[in-house]
């Protein structure tokens, strides 16, 4: 009897393992998104830019770059560092290596 | 790997400063594991983990939940384990390894450190060297922007992995103006949308207008026809690209 009640409470465990390590599997960035449309509109060719026509200048102000990161300096100093060299007013990064 | 906003695209940074990270760390433990222990522990550690930052950190001093999505053994050689982690943001991976020392009794640190990826950004996109950046500067100052613009990839990309909504050009400026998103502006959105999420809005060129805290649900906002969509918390995009129709 006691060992029946044990079983079922393997069992059900098990379930819920598998279940919680299915959640886990999926990776917020492997998320897939889909589209719906709520009207259909064009766009004016007059206004805007798409992101990939931009002019340089332009591209460099709403741009990023994915830095290959020395191990010395902090990430802080590394964007400081582009900042200086690129010339431009601000410049930020996406949180911190902890490596320090 | 360090993905840097330049300017203006300093403003996506909040977008994707909380999306998932990926390292691939090199532990040292403190004493003669067995390889299935070792691994057996590691596995204890994907899901949902308690951790306290530790003493040198950013952020205050207070035990939280994390999620560890994955993590992989690639190699054990004597002491050391090679592995990739699979983590929520804000996961301090020197704990981890201090933690998972703990679990073993022997103890453990971390040894090295690389990150992979942070969201949508990966090591396999155009990973740019310093020295790689600085020459395609010189050149873009001696009048060739060519090797600049290779380098460069527009901050669309760090706003990919959010749920979108794309709207019409005459909505655009007044959300360049912080005005929040109405229903009649929006033309496409994503399937899943829920309220309080943090959602891009793009305009039907692709560009990133701003972003913002959705009021509604994708359901909600395809059966209704009028009322606030989103709340705009940061814009994107400078005034004046698109028609001021909302003076009118």
């Amino acid at each position: 009897m006691v060992a029946d009640s044990f079983d079922f409470i393997e069992s059900k465990l098990q379930v819920h393992c598998a279940e919680v390590n299915c959640l886990q599997t999926v990776m917020p960035w492997a998320v897939t998104r889909e589209l719906v449309t709520k009207v259909e509109d064009v766009t004016d060719p007059k206004y805007g830019c798409r992101p990939e026509e931009r002019s340089p200048s332009i591209q460099i102000k709403y741009g990023m770059v994915n830095v290959d990161k020395p191990p010395g300096p902090s990430s802080h100093e590394v964007v400081a560092w582009i900042k200086r060299m690129m010339k431009l007013s601000h410049a930020g990064h996406g949180g911190t290596l902890e490596t320090e | 790997m360090l993905p840097v906003a330049l300017e203006e695209a300093t403003k996506v940074v909040q977008g994707f400063l909380y999306s998932g990270k990926e390292y691939v760390c090199a532990m040292q433990v403190h004493a003669d594991v067995p390889e299935e222990t070792l691994r057996g522990v590691l596995g204890e550690f994907v899901g949902e983990i308690y951790q306290k930052p530790p003493l040198r950190a950013s952020v205050k001093r207070e035990t939280r939940k994390r999620s560890i999505y994955r993590l992989e053994v690639h190699e054990v050689d004597g002491r050391m384990v090679l592995f990739t982690c699979s983590c929520q943001a804000g996961t301090y991976i020197r704990k981890l390894c201090s933690d998972i020392g703990e679990v073993l009794g022997c103890g453990a640190h971390m040894r090295e450190l690389r990150r992979t990826r942070a969201g949508p950004f990966t090591e396999e996109n155009g990973l740019v060297t310093l020295h790689e950046l600085s020459l395609a500067q010189s050149e873009f100052e001696a009048g060739n922007p060519e090797p600049l613009r290779a380098i460069i990839k527009p901050m669309e990309i760090a706003l990919s992995s959010m749920p979108r909504i794309e709207v019409r050009d005459s909505a655009v400026d007044a959300l360049c103006h912080g005005a929040d998103l109405a229903i009649p502006g929006i033309v496409k959105l994503d399937s899943s949308i829920v309220k309080n999420s943090l959602v891009a809005l793009f305009s039907l060129k692709g560009e990133g207008v701003a972003l913002g805290r959705a009021l509604m649900t994708t359901r909600e906002i395809l059966d209704q026809e009028k009322g606030v969509a989103a709340k705009t918390e940061r814009v994107l995009m400078d005034r004046g690209r698109y028609p001021a129709m909302w003076k009118h």
